[in-house]
């Protein structure tokens, strides 16, 4: 085999590690702990902060500021508290939510690409 | 004094000071009591004072600061034009890219560039004109992935902004560089093509895409729509035109024929045919007239009426059956778990695999191994489609929850409408549900009916002869006089009784204009009758045990007493100076359309049972009347819970269907609970599917709409799934060591366009189907 081919075999394989590593082997952010009653959550290429723990019992209002013009994130989905809702780019919308129970809920894209957690305690 | 508080989006704030100057200059405009300014939501929140103060008012003070204030929330209709702004822009994006991508094209593929002019062939013109689009059309790839690498994701943006910059880079390397690459070997020929048209194949898969999407949504914008814009309120001896959202409780409102009824509430004065279709979906207009309640958006036909505000804002029937359908469309549905657990892995393994393509081409390719990696690593990237099946359920959950709001079906959420297409037992209670639950006289039957004493005319007493009339019509006077005797004396002497049973018969004898008479000694014994004197005669009327107990004979009535019951009926005797004089029956009537909604069931090959409180023989008069094959007879309200697990211990799916509130536990209980409701929080709450429009045949519609959105639902992800499984190896050359078959990218960028696609129309398709 030539030196070239087992280059590109060294770099293949070395690519499809790095993406395994790069996505799949990401470690999940330090949860923004909120002790008022609303947090700023910025859309763009995923949730900012991606994790978020609010109280259980109180309502919270998450303020999703939508940056990113993708399409897949036009709609934020948070299935356990039955909510889908556009965000308009460039602007504020504001989600209320009152959680019940404690537990971890996601925050989702309307296609389920991007991800977020809310830890309720 | 109208205190109002209402929500105003501030435009231009952007710190802190910002939010305490606008605040202050609310607070200093006369009427305003208070003001609360949001600089994360950009709103601000006033209370003030209608009478003195408006939002024109409003908007001064805060233009006064240098900021803006906007009248109007974001509406519907603003958030649609913007949607179609966009759509706009990806069009011109669409044209440009294939426009050009398409001159490229003729420029440069084989076959085709024998036929374009020379200066097609330029690769520097290529270059010149891909670049637009690779970096302006394409922009909006490199804007979603580039923030998204940062949190370490990726999207389907991020397959196709690499595929594409791949094939431009080599390309543009190329044109600068041709030498280096053909010393390498390799012919001189870049592949801008590739890189545009599969930029504009995508960007019009994606136009398209949103298009379809718009009216995954339409039934929710369709029931915000039918929101009235004003109300007429009468305030003092003026009548006012005000925005819905001004409205008070309490206010009275007036509403003439052709307009639309703004909130809920009671009607005061006049009365009016109502077509309550868009909430209902009951097509024919309901007559209401004093005493009765309105719907809200809801339209008036015929009369003019005033009726006081109950309900406003967030608390009317269309509030709360928008938020339902909104809350139903945001859920998920359980069938969806597997999709997610893939897609999240999805993308990172498309991006794997392509690199595992180009080593194994380059590695062990044929002849311009490079040219074979490179293409088939852009068509790898290019022909995963995540989009598919992430769209796959929520699409079809949407249309499908739309679907049955528009036919007065209420869906509580996605697990609801799944469960449902299980269902193969459906419990009805009895009272309330297929009956009306409000005894009403069927039969009254005087004793000289029972003993036919009529026969011979001319033992009928002189005083009713008329000689005029044939025999049969003067038997016929006799009689009516009789029955109306017997249900004076009965609608008399029951008027005293507070039983269920008694209003039913004192309403009947006011509905036929009798006039009661007088009562002494009234007395009610319980489990037995009543008892009292009307004029010198005592009365009795009750059951067999009232006539026990005063040796009243009735052995003459115990056969037709026997074949009333075995109808499902109550009967009671009526004795006058410790005579029979005549039997009254009174039944729960069946709902008109509890025969049709049980056939309806049975022809989709569904169990019906029916559970009642009543005895046996009463409850399988009414069974057998409507069809129903399977009773439950002789079931205390607290046990109605146990009998549906013991369906469901044989392994039934059951739906209980009840009036959402005396049912609750049951409802609970069973694997769907379907409550004939009207809208109201509690029956909503306790049920997975409301009927509002109070149909039993919506019962049989709600499984089917679930059958057909379950069928979507599944042919979506298999078609999902199916695409990605097929053609990613199609595409990584799986088939060439066999057949020679290859994946152009742009075929690539033409599949992955229509498979998000045809998922989204195959979901929209559910919005033709009849249920």
């Amino acid at each position: 085999m030539s030196i070239d081919k087992i280059l590109v075999a060294i770099l293949s394989l070395a690519g499809m590690a790095f993406t395994y590593w790069f996505f799949l082997m990401k470690k999940e952010g330090e949860a923004v702990v909120v002790n008022t009653n609303s947090v700023d959550i910025t859309v763009m290429g995923g949730y900012s902060p991606e994790v978020i723990s609010i109280p259980k019992g109180k309502t919270t209002t998450l303020n999703f500021i939508r940056k990113d013009p993708s399409s897949c994130l036009e709609e934020v989905v948070l299935p356990d508290f039955k909510i889908r809702k556009y965000l308009p780019l460039n602007e504020t919308t504001p989600i209320q939510v009152t959680p019940k129970e404690s537990g971890t809920f996601e925050i989702v894209c309307g296609m389920n690409m991007f991800h977020g957690k809310i830890i309720v305690k | 004094m109208a205190e109002v508080k209402k929500s105003f989006p501030i435009n231009g704030m952007h710190c802190a000071s910002c939010v305490r100057v606008t605040e202050r200059a609310l607070k200093k405009t006369p009427g305003v009591k208070d003001a609360v300014v949001n600089l994360a939501t950009a709103k601000a929140s006033v209370t003030y004072d209608a009478d003195n103060c408006t939002p024109e008012q409003l908007a001064e003070s805060i233009a006064k600061t240098g900021y803006t204030l906007e009248l109007e929330e974001r509406s519907e209709a603003t958030m649609q034009e913007e949607k179609k702004k966009e759509l706009q822009t990806l069009r011109n994006k669409v044209v440009v890219s294939l426009g050009l991508g398409l001159l490229i094209l003729w420029g440069s593929f084989p076959g085709l560039m024998n036929t374009a002019p020379a200066f097609l062939h330029n690769f520097w013109l290529q270059l010149l004109l891909a670049t637009p689009v690779q970096f302006w059309a394409g922009s909006e790839f490199y804007r979603a992935t580039i923030p998204a690498l940062k949190h370490r994701t990726a999207n389907m943006d991020t397959l196709v902004a690499l595929g594409t910059t791949v094939a431009y880079i080599y390309s543009a390397f190329v044109t600068f560089f041709p030498n280096v690459v053909m010393n390498l070997g390799i012919e001189a020929m870049p592949y801008f093509d590739v890189a545009v048209i599969v930029i504009g194949l995508i960007l019009l898969g994606r136009y398209f895409e949103a298009k379809a999407k718009m009216g995954t949504s339409s039934a929710i914008k369709k029931l915000i729509g039918l929101q009235a814009k004003t109300a007429r309120v009468v305030r003092g001896d003026k009548e006012i035109d005000i925005p819905i959202d001004q409205v008070v409780l309490n206010d009275i409102i007036r509403v003439r024929p052709g307009e639309k009824i703004p909130v809920d509430g009671e009607i005061l004065e006049g009365e009016s045919s109502i077509d309550e279709s868009m909430i209902t979906g009951e097509s024919i207009p309901v007559d209401k007239a004093k005493g009765d309640t309105v719907v809200g958006a809801t339209m008036n036909k015929s009369g003019t009426f005033t009726y006081k505000a109950r309900k406003i804002g967030s608390d009317t029937m269309l509030a709360q059956i928008i938020k339902l359908v909104e809350e139903a469309q945001g859920s998920k549905a359980p069938i969806q778990r597997l999709a997610d657990l893939i897609s999240s892995y999805f993308v990172p393994i498309v991006i794997m695999l392509a690199f595992l393509t180009f080593g194994v081409w380059y590695v062990f390719g044929p002849d311009l191994a490079f040219l074979f990696a490179l293409l088939n690593t852009v068509a790898v990237l290019i022909i995963a489609c995540p989009c598919a099946m992430g769209l796959a359920t929520p699409t079809a959950i949407m249309v499908g929850t739309g679907k049955g709001a528009e036919h007065g079906i209420l869906i509580k959420d996605a697990e609801s409408l799944e469960v449902a297409h299980k269902i193969n037992t459906v419990v009805f209670d009895k009272t309330g549900t297929l009956t009306k639950g409000k005894p009403e006289v069927t039969d009254i039957i005087p004793m000289s009916v029972i003993l036919n004493l009529f026969q011979d005319p001319n033992k009928m007493p002189k005083k009713m002869l008329n000689q005029a009339e044939s025999p049969a019509a003067q038997r016929a006077t006799w009689i009516q006089h009789d029955k109306e005797e017997v249900l004076q004396l009965a609608a008399s002497i029951e008027k005293g009784s507070e039983h269920s049973l008694a209003e039913a018969i004192v309403n009947y004898a006011q509905e036929h204009k009798i006039i009661l008479d007088p009562v002494a000694k009234f007395q009610a014994i319980a489990g037995h009758g009543v008892e009292g004197l009307i004029g010198k005669q005592k009365i009795f009327f009750g059951n067999r045990r009232l006539m026990d107990r005063e040796k009243i004979d009735y052995k003459e009535v115990t056969e037709q007493i026997s074949k009333l019951e075995s109808e499902g009926k109550t009967v009671m005797m009526l004795a006058a100076d410790s005579r029979l004089a005549g039997l009254v029956a009174v039944a729960d009537t069946v709902k008109d359309t509890a025969k049709d909604g049980v056939a309806a069931l049975k022809k989709i090959g569904i169990e019906v049972v029916m559970i009642t409180g009543d005895n046996a023989r009463t409850a399988n008069a009414i069974a057998k009347k409507l069809g129903i094959d399977r009773v439950l007879a002789d079931v205390l309200p607290d046990q109605k819970e146990a009998e549906v697990r013991k369906l469901q211990a044989e392994g039934k799916k059951v739906a209980m269907v009840g009036d959402g509130i005396n049912d609750a536990p049951a409802l609970a209980a069973a694997d769907i609970g379907i409550a004939m409701g009207t809208g109201t929080d509690v029956a909503i709450e306790a049920a997975d599917i409301t009927l509002i429009n109070k149909d039993l045949r919506s019962v049989a519609s709600a499984i089917t709409l679930s059958k057909k959105t379950m069928r979507t639902i599944k042919l979506n992800l298999f078609w999902a799934f199916g695409y990605n499984i097929i053609l990613i190896p199609v595409a990584m050359g799986a088939l060439y060591p066999f057949f020679g078959i290859l994946l152009n990218p742009i075929f690539a960028s033409v599949a992955m366009a229509s498979s998000s696609i045809s998922v989204v129309s195959n979901s929209l398709l559910l919005r033709r189907v009849k249920i």
